[in-house]
């Protein structure tokens, strides 16, 4: 088994390989404006430092969000189109839930939520009772509105480390890692689970206005 | 010719999905998946309900351009893409489903210039450009008149519109008229049965002191307004065929007008007509006339290759191809600004075609940073 797993639902772009035992190869870069740049560069890097060409790969996964839309789009534009033309089947992870199993081991006991920054002064968000168990939908949401609903749970992700007044017990880690997501879906997998179809959490409606001068793309 | 170029080209700059393949300028095929009454609605293409059904549209329509045109991808040699300029968010996915595209089948990438692309595919209609080229460019977002001696490497601006594209006034004053979205066709079909003489509306920039090759449809459009309200507060019925046609006569006169004029004072006799307006018939018929009463030979292609398509950026990614220009990066970065005088995105390490000097300093990452594509 070869995965390549792909997130760009935060402002990470992360690549992994593994071989489902572990993650062979990965990168990771924090830049919330250059997914689309970022991304191949790091999946052929990661591919040239584990010394395999993509046909080798047998299977991709990608985080699905909940994510700000124009970066989700590029690692699940990604995903379909290696799957397009390597023929190998394409999954779909929360990244939500590839945060919490990255926070396994790091001291989290019980119940506890991640959040991710949805922007607009939202957060995305999700309970787990355990780093594998997943217990409310992910949800879009101010830290002001859900406050009482995660009082006294520690919580894990950049949306918790930005906004203390919601998260008092928040703790890395801060951004999502293509290593858990892969070594997750290989859990899963090996267990026999069924993973998602390859979709977008998107959780807005696009904003409907049509800017004042849409269409225009010819410069002055 | 087998040995010509077999190119696959996306295109994703505002609402149509469109995958083409071409073989030199031989058109193989033309799928598309279109958004449009997605954003019908709202009046106007909506940037993220674009952007979303780019995502879901395009395997598929790879997928339907592949078997259309009965070739297999691995004999493709390279897959070309519109990089700009377009929708930031839109043109993100098609420039990240090329980049992926192209790696997973080890092929070069072409990241493409729209407005060159909407020159160079006459080629599939009437075969090789003539050098130099005069192109009239006119859609819902565009309104250009550019020089091109060799598409793939010089591409001059010579004027575009001031304010509006001159699809955009068609689409304003169809929404006036209570016509709906898009507002070119209906137009096109009312304006059959009507005088287009029948009022006088203003021609924009056509003053002996205006610049001679620029554009502007906002004065037009105001006044037609202003002429269908005071009919409606007179409580007289709106002439709804005669508007049309005395609008659309005075959009296509300064059109032709114009480009005609380029077309002299540069000395060139071919004239192409291409954007999504090129599909108006009476803009068809004006052109023809004119440019034959001036000895110009016009070219402008069927409809379905006026508006964006894969296609068009397909035939200028084969002569990419079949000029030796650079291929672009994996970082390619989709430019919603890219300037009308790159007609591609050669990759860092090679050479700049002609045309571009040393000083070429665009910087495309600060153009895509303002968009904040991460929103
Ligand atoms: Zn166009």
């Amino acid at each position: 088994m070869l995965l390549l797993a792909l997130d760009t639902a935060t402002p990470a772009v992360t690549v992994a390989l593994h071989d489902g035992t572990s993650v062979i190869a990965s990168s990771s870069q924090v830049d919330a404006r250059r997914h689309g740049e970022l991304l191949l560069p790091a999946v052929d890097r990661v591919l040239a430092e584990a010394g395999l060409k993509l046909d080798a790969v047998t299977g991709i996964v990608v985080g699905v969000g909940p994510g700000p839309y124009t970066g989700l789009r590029v690692g699940l534009m990604t995903a379909d189109t290696f799957g397009l033309v390597l023929g190998v089947p394409v999954h779909g992870l929360c990244t939500l839930d590839g945060l919490a199993y990255a926070a396994d081991g790091t001291g989290v006991e019980g119940p506890f939520v991640v959040a991710t920054d949805a922007r607009r002064k939202e957060v995305y968000w999700a309970l787990y009772d355990d780093p594998r168990t997943r217990v409310s939908e992910p949800a879009v949401d101010r830290p002001a509105d859900i406050a009482a609903t995660v009082a006294g749970l520690p919580a894990v992700g950049a949306g918790a480390l930005l906004y203390p007044d919601t998260f008092p017990d928040a703790r890395a880690p801060e951004h999502v890692s293509a290593g858990a997501l892969a070594s997750l879906a290989a859990e899963k997998l090996a267990a026999g689970e069924e993973l998602e179809a390859p979709r977008p959490l998107y959780l807005r409606r696009p904003d409907a206005q049509v800017p004042k001068n849409y269409k225009v793309v010819t410069p002055k | 010719m087998a040995d010509e170029p077999l190119v696959l080209g996306i295109e994703t700059s505002c609402d149509e999905t469109g995958v083409g393949i071409v073989r030199g300028t031989t058109l193989l095929a033309d799928a598309i998946a279109s958004s449009v009454d997605e954003h019908a609605r709202f009046g106007g293409v909506v940037p993220e309900v674009a952007s979303r059904a780019h995502l879901e549209a395009m395997v598929p329509t790879i997928d339907r351009a592949l078997k259309e045109a009965g070739v297999s991808a691995k004999d493709l040699d390279g897959i070309a893409v519109t990089a700009g300029p377009g929708l930031a968010g839109a043109l993100l996915v098609g420039v990240t489903a090329a980049k992926a595209y192209a790696y997973a089948l080890g092929k070069p990438l072409y990241g493409v210039n729209h407005l060159a692309s909407h020159i160079c595919v006459d080629q599939l209609e009437h075969g090789p450009l003539p050098e130099p080229t005069m192109a009239l460019l006119v859609s819902g977002g565009h309104s250009s008149l550019l020089l091109s001696t060799d598409i793939t490497s010089d591409v001059r601006p010579l004027g575009a519109t001031i304010d509006d594209a001159a699809g955009e006034a068609f689409d304003k004053i169809a929404r006036v008229l209570n016509l709906g979205f898009p507002g070119g066709p209906v137009i096109d079909r009312y304006a059959k049965e009507g005088d287009p003489s029948a009022i006088a509306f203003p021609r924009g920039l056509t003053g002996p002191r205006d610049p001679a090759y620029d554009f502007s449809f906002s004065g037009l459009k105001t006044s037609v307004a202003r002429w269908i309200e005071a009919k409606r507060a007179a409580g007289e019925e709106v002439p709804v065929r005669d508007v049309s046609a005395s609008f659309q006569e005075a959009v296509v006169d300064v059109l032709t007008r114009k480009a005609v004029r380029a077309c002299k004072d540069e000395g060139v006799d071919h004239l192409m007509i291409g954007g999504g307006v090129a599909a108006n018939s009476r803009l068809r018929a004006l052109a023809q006339e004119r440019c034959e009463a001036a000895g110009i030979r016009l070219r402008v292609p069927r409809p379905k290759l006026c508006t964006d398509n894969g296609a068009m950026v397909a035939a200028l990614g084969a002569e990419m191809v079949s000029r030796n220009r650079a291929a672009s990066d994996w970082d390619l970065s989709a430019d919603s600004s890219l300037p009308v005088t790159d007609p591609h995105v050669p990759g860092r390490s090679h050479e700049h075609g002609h045309g571009h000097g040393p000083g070429h300093d665009h910087d495309h990452v600060h153009e895509v940073s303002k968009e904040n594509l991460y929103s």
